[in-house]
């Protein structure tokens, strides 16, 4: 009887949990992506409290979008106020193109990110930059989500 | 290398003779590879026993045919026979073949050869013979040093093709590539080379450090490659007789994309510069380096036409990755590619007419080929994701590499090399120790 107690006790647990993680992962899918821009937090690092380590891109673009610019303009905040800080933006394409291009896609990302960081006020000797193309990324997935979150610049404490 | 310092004395034994019955045709796809019998060599008690102490060979005669027979096999053009069907003993088939008996299964040609031990020295003899003319089509001896015993399976193999095609054979050359493991988001990756058939892989670094696209220079055993030593990602040039490294050019940013100029004496490369890529020369005699391109877009993935003259390339100044040929002095640009979908890594075939590229359309990959003006484009292979075409040094197959799509745990990711012969057909894994990418062929090694 007992037993029996406890085994349809764990089932219902069992059972509740597959409920909430379906809905945690739909929940995924649909929020975290706008356009083919990554928006999410799920492999984002920090470099100080509020202060996002990463940008994301679209499919074939360094273009800046909004929410970049305003992760940009923290980490340039934040970098004029550590001075002795130096950093290397990582620059990294999604596995869905060539690789040599994806080199140089990925060298023109970290740029982007590279030259707001300049207009912002952090001076270009304290930054270098590193592509990696699709030789690292994130996310092992092969879906437009796990893409997503591939295409990014990433910014690195050097010393 | 010892293995290249190739000791290789050729004797023409009989006149080959200019006019042959059997022929096969290249130039279409081979849905009927010709059927050939390929008769172990035969090999007296006495050589096998001092070939066995020296080398370390069950038979040696039977190992050097079965590397023939499967070279012409793999390059789909032939259909060896099972050896269970021969009537005749090799040592006598290689006196004087019975054409009634390789008649009777179905061979049209046959290859017979004897094995032997001249002082130390492998000495190798073979015929073709053409069965249905009841006619030997060629003879050949080769005397080289025993551990070359691959290699004269090859070069038989080669002549073979070359006889029996009318073009050269592409059986005694060299695979460089990138050979992958672990984890999809941690890739090692190491330069390793291996015979074309796969035989003797060997790893030339340690994987410490990334490496990706080496390509072998057409007239020597130089290789050029990119490496992240350092995190400093610049081109290499690497000896792979002596081991001597040495990066290409004082360039303040990452260089990439290198690949020799036909007379080996340039490496062409893109340099990366403020979010900006160009195509660049570095002569290796004089150092001078030469910018090709000026544009603001990402310009990449450069290939010399083999006569030097002109460079295929790809860049995105059109808004989209598309093939560009150029003079070699950069003048006189022209977009090639205009079908649907986006093109790269384009590269010039070594026999000038084609230039081979990876294209992307509607997600999925393929791998193709197109004339140099652009014109006749023809798909040779779709899938998930693949990726640079590298020729063979007749132009006849491109080998390239695919990866898997990973399941929805992000698990289940491969890398793997595959060759296609240029009709499209005779599509083949070929095997790695590990998983592969990034397959540059080397030219012949021999003539």
């Amino acid at each position: 009887m007992k037993l029996n107690k406890i085994l349809r006790n764990s089932l219902l647990i069992v059972l509740a949990c597959f409920a909430l993680s379906a809905c945690a992962t739909k929940k995924v899918s649909t929020g975290q992506m706008q356009g083919d821009v990554y928006t999410g937090t799920d492999t984002v690092e920090y470099l100080a409290s509020g202060v996002p380590d990463r940008v994301f891109f679209a499919t074939n673009e360094s273009v800046l979008t909004t929410a970049s610019r305003e992760t940009l303009r923290k980490q340039a905040t934040w970098l004029r106020k550590n001075s002795n800080i130096t950093i290397v933006l990582e620059g990294h394409a999604d596995e869905r193109g060539t690789r040599e291009y994806n080199l140089a896609l990925g060298e023109r990302r970290a740029n982007a990110a590279k030259d707001y960081l300049m207009t912002y006020g952090v001076s270009s000797d304290r930054i270098s930059v590193l592509s990696y193309g699709k030789e690292r990324p994130v996310d092992s997935g092969s879906n437009p989500l796990a893409w997503s979150k591939n295409r990014r610049s990433v910014t690195v404490k050097a010393n | 290398m010892k293995k290249l310092k190739f000791l290789l004395l050729l004797f023409l034994l009989f006149p080959i003779k200019s006019y042959s019955l059997i022929e096969v045709d290249i130039t279409r796809g081979n849905l009927n590879p010709l059927p050939i019998a390929v008769s172990p060599l035969s090999i007296d008690e006495k050589s096998n026993k001092s070939f066995k102490n020296l080398i370390k060979n069950k038979n040696i005669g039977e190992e050097i045919s079965s590397i023939v027979e499967n070279n012409l096999r793999t390059s789909g053009l032939f259909n060896p026979l099972s050896k269970d069907a021969f009537l005749q003993a090799p040592d006598i088939a290689n006196l004087k073949p019975r054409f009634e008996d390789w008649n009777l299964i179905k061979a049209q040609a046959l290859i017979t050869g004897r094995v032997s031990n001249v002082d130390n020295k492998l000495r190798v003899e073979f015929r073709l013979w053409d069965v249905l003319a009841g006619k030997e089509m060629m003879a050949l001896a080769f005397t080289t040093v025993p551990t070359n015993w691959r290699r004269v399976g090859h070069i038989i193999s080669d002549k073979v093709y070359e006889r029996l095609t009318g073009e050269k054979g592409y059986f005694d050359t060299r695979i460089i590539y990138v050979a992958e493991e672990g984890p999809k988001t941690k890739r090692v990756k190491k330069l390793a080379i291996m015979d074309q058939d796969g035989a003797n892989n060997k790893f030339l670094t340690l994987g410490n450090e990334l490496v990706l696209t080496p390509r072998f220079n057409p007239n020597s055993q130089m290789v050029t490659y990119l490496s992240y030593f350092r995190n400093l990602p610049r081109v290499y040039l690497l000896d792979i007789e002596t081991g001597m490294q040495e990066v290409v050019g004082d360039f303040p940013g990452m260089t990439f994309a290198p690949r020799f100029s036909p007379d080996g004496k340039k490496i062409i490369m893109s340099f990366a510069k403020d979010g900006n890529s160009d195509i660049y020369t570095m002569d290796l005699e004089n150092r001078i380096v030469e910018k090709i391109t000026n544009h603001p877009s990402i310009d990449t993935s450069p290939s010399y036409s083999p006569d030097g003259k002109f460079i295929c390339f790809n860049s995105d100044r059109s808004g989209y990755q598309q093939i560009y040929v150029m003079k070699s002095d950069g003048s006189n640009v022209k977009r090639i590619s205009f079908g649907n979908g986006i093109y790269g890594t384009p590269v010039w075939s070594p026999r000038g007419d084609l230039i081979a590229f990876t294209k992307l359309h509607k997600g999925k990959f393929y791998i193709g080929v197109m004339r140099i003006d652009g014109s006749g484009e023809r798909l040779l292979t779709e899938n998930f994701y693949q990726e640079a075409p590298s020729w063979s040094p007749n132009g006849r197959v491109l080998i390239f590499y695919r990866e898997t799509k990973t399941d929805e745990k992000g698990e289940g990711f491969s890398a793997k090399l595959w060759s296609i012969d240029l009709t499209g057909y005779n599509e083949r894994m070929v095997k790695t120790p590990t998983d592969g990418s990034d397959p540059s062929w080397s030219s012949l090694l021999s003539n």
